[in-house]
């Protein structure tokens, strides 16, 4: 399916890729479900609160360095510019660069939802553009300002004749989707359609589109063994820098859920080839992510001698700890582009995954093909549990009180602290390299071994505290809540 | 009517959330978008018996923009009370179906013989902030689930302070209030955190009178229960930080309930005492230390800029430059805490400013020559302009960040001691 880079609204992952939050069953089911077009996804008529696409969309953007995101709507949507603060604050330090990027609310008025607030949207921009000089800016919609028809585009459009440097209009309204990825798309959209420019000449340079680039020396170190620059995405990011990722050799990502729509962006508008092999975590992951590189810019051979190089260094030492984690039962929760990637990982590291809960499900991704990591899973290991919750914690402990795993895996604030209080110990896969390459794929199965020796905290804490849920729900199935749509 | 939120210090309404968090066993039940509870929420002591991603939520979506989501509504309440073990439902609302005019009060009123108590509070983003947002809560609760009585105990006390999680102190604060109150021979009640909860709430209406610390949130609500319960209320605004105004606090407060006044000016003679002790050996510190500054400003709500304000002034002795509001304080409230701020020792008298643009905020402390060093008490946010304008800085208000607040407070005498340590901790890194 073409993807449209002309206009400035780009619908949501569930009419785009058809993708669900609601399923339970396995591996083989979701996939042949998928295959044939019969998997609708269900709706719950209970659930608990998740996360919104404009703290992905706006989060994204606002890493991007000296911009200014503005965010039109009441003052808790743009609450969200205070946490983030701190973190391009810190990021932007540990690299040795200042990100002077400000995220703007609005603070929208009873009074503003009547009679709408598009003059002082467009003050505040002006003014914001008047103190801070932002190399780009991005205006935001809200739930509020989308129900009551705010036309941020022709706000934008008007704008533009007044403010010299890229403008773009970002459609944030959270009841859009219960997919908070959509989000992703959004800020790569604005990137694609307003930020990056025609290409002039081809540089030496991949993009790696990743969140806080906690990884970044390594990366630099280990591209420059086939003589490429990685142009790391967007946190810390120029501007400048991104209008030229059309010129890059190819692009990369850590995690397909957040990379998907820029990759596939890039190379439909101008053909820079999306890397879509599963994604370089663990062994076989790093290794069959580094190999598509060197095929697509052709260092195959530089590719292979850096493997068993690597090999030689890692793989026994990756043996070892592997003997202490065989027949580990694990349960994640995780987004789709990181639960059934770290399945994989577990699973080469000689551990079980029980069940599996991810965030979304996309059926297929922008390319039509369904995401290589169910394909790589489905060819290659055993069927296991599945369900499909955005985040909905009371399945979660649900499935744990159930299956009683040696390990709780997850990637999103708020969720590995239920699993040590019902007792079981967790690790929070918060960093996005955690598993990334041989060194932290060792790194990441000793923390694995850590955290299940000393389980102190956990059981400590779990002895003193109750749990929120009743007897009755954990005697529930799991999908009871789940309505299946028409 | 929309304004430039530049260096944002507070939430909407529906941040409001936390203050039923706050209450043990009460849960919020959100009529919003998915994502709202994250985004009014962070991890500042937030996984307790219920977490934010516990809340449960219709999680709105393009179909109830357009047919209305009551009937998501009555499920997730009615599930809401066989799936989670609370003791209080609070349906809070957010923007969208205020908008699209759905019935909250319809749905919840259904629930009215459920077995559990399940209120309602109007909440959305665009309404306020969560400061009121605070009092609106409260006053839900006032309305819907107390009862007039005729009973009352001498000498209980309810104390009101600042908003929970809002206020990084709000627990250590509220527990040291106590503690003062109790000292007079007086019982406090709050409802607040550890063991305070449900059963503190049925005692509201038989106390002796509402004990309001707080230059202006809360005040809607004394009002409301003197209507409803006839409870009398002292509102006292400054929230008391070291011995001058902690002091006035129990002489205030002792007057009010009736408190016999030597044993009030006895217990004042010790605690000063105990206070001076500690104030004595650090003199010299506070002395000589070559790079402490004379003059600050504070940038946070009410309650911190006139708290500190009192304490820097009339304990330690600085002298206040100008001072900066901006928790939005409602224009009714504005006048009255201008005049605190004209009631220090020495007929000093402190500017003060409202506002929420951050922006002008800094530059005004940009070009403000503090003689020396500026001593710079604010949001995480002033940390750039302290560091441009080589302040001092300490972060003790919204947002709270790059430190961690468990049980510590400011409040009293101890807390007075707790905000010297603080500032003195950063004084301490430079020598000139």
């Amino acid at each position: 399916m073409a993807m449209q880079l002309d206009i400035s609204d780009i619908g949501t992952r569930e009419n785009r890729l058809g993708s669900i939050t609601g399923y339970v069953g396995d591996l083989k089911d979701l996939a042949n479900q998928s295959n044939c077009g019969s998997l609708k996804g269900g709706v719950r008529c209970f659930s608990q609160s998740s996360t919104c696409l404009s703290g992905c969309a706006l989060g994204q953007l606002s890493g991007i360095r000296d911009v200014a995101v503005i965010h039109h709507g009441p003052a808790g949507c743009s609450v969200t510019g205070a946490q983030i603060y701190t973190v391009t604050k810190q990021v932007a330090k540990k690299r040795g660069v200042v990100n002077n990027t400000v995220y703007i609310g609005t603070d929208m008025s009873e009074e503003d939802t009547i009679f709408g607030a598009g003059d002082s949207l467009h003050d505040i921009v002006v003014e914001t553009n008047r103190r801070y000089k932002p190399k780009a800016i991005f205006v935001s919609s809200s739930c509020a300002t989308g129900i009551i028809g705010e036309d941020i585009d022709s706000i934008v459009a008007e704008l533009k004749d007044e403010i010299d440097v890229p403008i773009a209009a970002i459609h944030c309204e959270g009841f859009k989707s219960r997919i908070w990825a959509s989000g992703f798309d959004l800020s790569d959209h604005a990137v694609l359609t307003t930020i990056v420019k025609e290409p002039k000449q081809k540089r030496n340079k991949i993009n790696f589109k990743n969140f806080y680039e906690s990884a970044r020396d390594d990366i630099i170190a280990l591209f420059k063994n086939f003589d490429v620059e990685p142009v790391f995405l967007y946190a810390n990011a120029t501007v400048e820098e991104l209008s030229h990722i059309s010129e890059s050799l190819a692009t990369v990502c850590i995690c397909g859920t957040l990379g998907n729509y820029l990759g596939n962006g890039l190379e439909e508008k101008y053909g820079v080839p999306y890397i879509r092999t599963i994604n370089p975590l663990g062994v076989v992951g790093f290794e069959t992510w580094l190999r598509e590189i060197g095929k697509t810019i052709h260092k195959e051979t530089e590719v292979e001698q850096y493997i068993q190089a690597e090999r030689i260094k890692y793989l026994p030492q990756i043996e070892e700890v592997k003997k202490e984690l065989k027949g580990l039962r694990a349960v994640l929760g995780m987004g789709p582009g990181y639960t059934f990637e770290v399945s994989r990982v577990l699973q080469e590291l000689g551990m079980e995954v029980v069940w599996a809960a991810a965030w979304h499900y996309d059926k297929r991704y922008e390319n039509g093909e369904i995401p290589p990591a169910m394909d790589y899973l489905l060819k290659n290991t055993p069927n296991f549990e599945v369900s499909v919750a955005d985040q909905q914690n009371f399945e979660i402990l649900n499935i744990l009180n159930t299956y009683k795993p040696d390990l709780y895996l997850s990637r999103h604030p708020g969720s590995t602290v239920w699993a040590i209080k019902q007792g079981y110990p967790a690790v929070y896969v918060a960093d996005e390299y955690m598993i990334f390459g041989y060194k932290r794929t060792l790194e990441f199965a000793h923390t694995v071994l850590d955290t299940i020796r000393n389980r102190s905290f956990e059981k400590n804490l779990a002895k003193m505290v109750k749990l929120p849920y009743t007897d009755w729900w954990y005697k529930q199935k799991l999908d009871l809540f789940l309505e299946k749509t028409k | 009517m929309a304004k430039i939120l530049d260096k944002q210090r507070y939430k909407c309404a529906m941040g409001a959330m936390s203050t039923v968090q706050a209450i043990e066993r009460a849960i919020p039940v959100l009529h919003s978008g998915a994502g709202c509870a994250q985004k009014l929420s962070n991890s500042s002591g937030s996984s307790g018996y219920f977490s934010p991603n516990i809340f449960p939520c219709t999680s709105i979506n393009e179909q109830d923009v357009v047919f209305g989501g009551e009937k998501k509504l009555h499920s997730t309440i009615e599930n809401s009370l066989k799936v989670i073990d609370a003791d209080l439902y609070v349906v809070l609302t957010g923007c969208t179906p205020e908008i699209v005019g759905d019935n909250v009060d319809e749905i919840v009123a259904d629930f009215k013989d459920a077995e559990k108590p399940v209120i309602f509070a109007s909440t959305p983003g665009f309404k306020g902030n969560n400061y009121q947002g605070h009092e609106w809560v409260i006053n839900a609760i006032v309305e819907q689930f107390l009862n007039p009585t005729e009973k009352r105990i001498p000498g209980l006390v309810n104390i009101w302070a600042d908003v929970p999680y809002q206020d990084e102190f709000w627990l250590g604060n509220l527990r040291e209030l106590e503690k003062l109150v109790a000292e007079l021979g007086l019982i406090p009640n709050t409802i607040f955190g550890y063991k305070r909860g449900i059963e503190n709430i049925k005692k509201i209406p038989e106390a002796q009178f509402n004990l309001l610390v707080s230059p202006w949130v809360g005040l809607e609500n004394v009002k409301r229960m003197q209507a409803k319960f006839g409870t009398p209320y002292l509102h006292y605004p400054t929230l008391p930080i070291g011995a001058f105004e902690t002091s006035k606090f129990l002489r205030a407060v002792g007057s009010f309930a009736g408190v016999d006044q030597g044993e009030v000016e006895k217990l004042i003679s010790e605690k000063e005492a105990y206070y001076y002790y500690y104030i004595e050996r650090f003199a010299d510190l506070f002395l000589e230390t070559r790079v402490m500054s004379k003059k600050f400003s504070i940038v946070a709500d009410a309650q911190y800029v006139l708290g500190i304000t009192k304490f820097l002034v009339n304990d330690m002795g600085l002298f206040p430059a100008k001072q900066y509001i901006v928790d939005d304080t409602p224009k009714q409230y504005r006048n009255d805490i201008e005049g605190y701020f004209k009631d220090l020792n020495y007929d000093i008298k402190a500017a003060v400013e409202f506002g929420v643009d951050g922006y002008k905020i800094q530059q005004e402390i940009e070009n403000t020559d503090y003689h020396g060093y500026p001593l710079l008490l604010g949001g995480y946010w002033e940390k750039d302009i302290a560091a441009k304008t080589n302040a001092h800085f300490l972060n003790v208000s919204w947002p709270v960040n790059e430190r961690l607040v468990m049980n510590s407070y400011y409040v009293g005498y101890d807390g007075g001691l707790k905000l010297i340590e603080d500032i003195y901790s950063v004084v301490k890194t430079r020598f000139n």
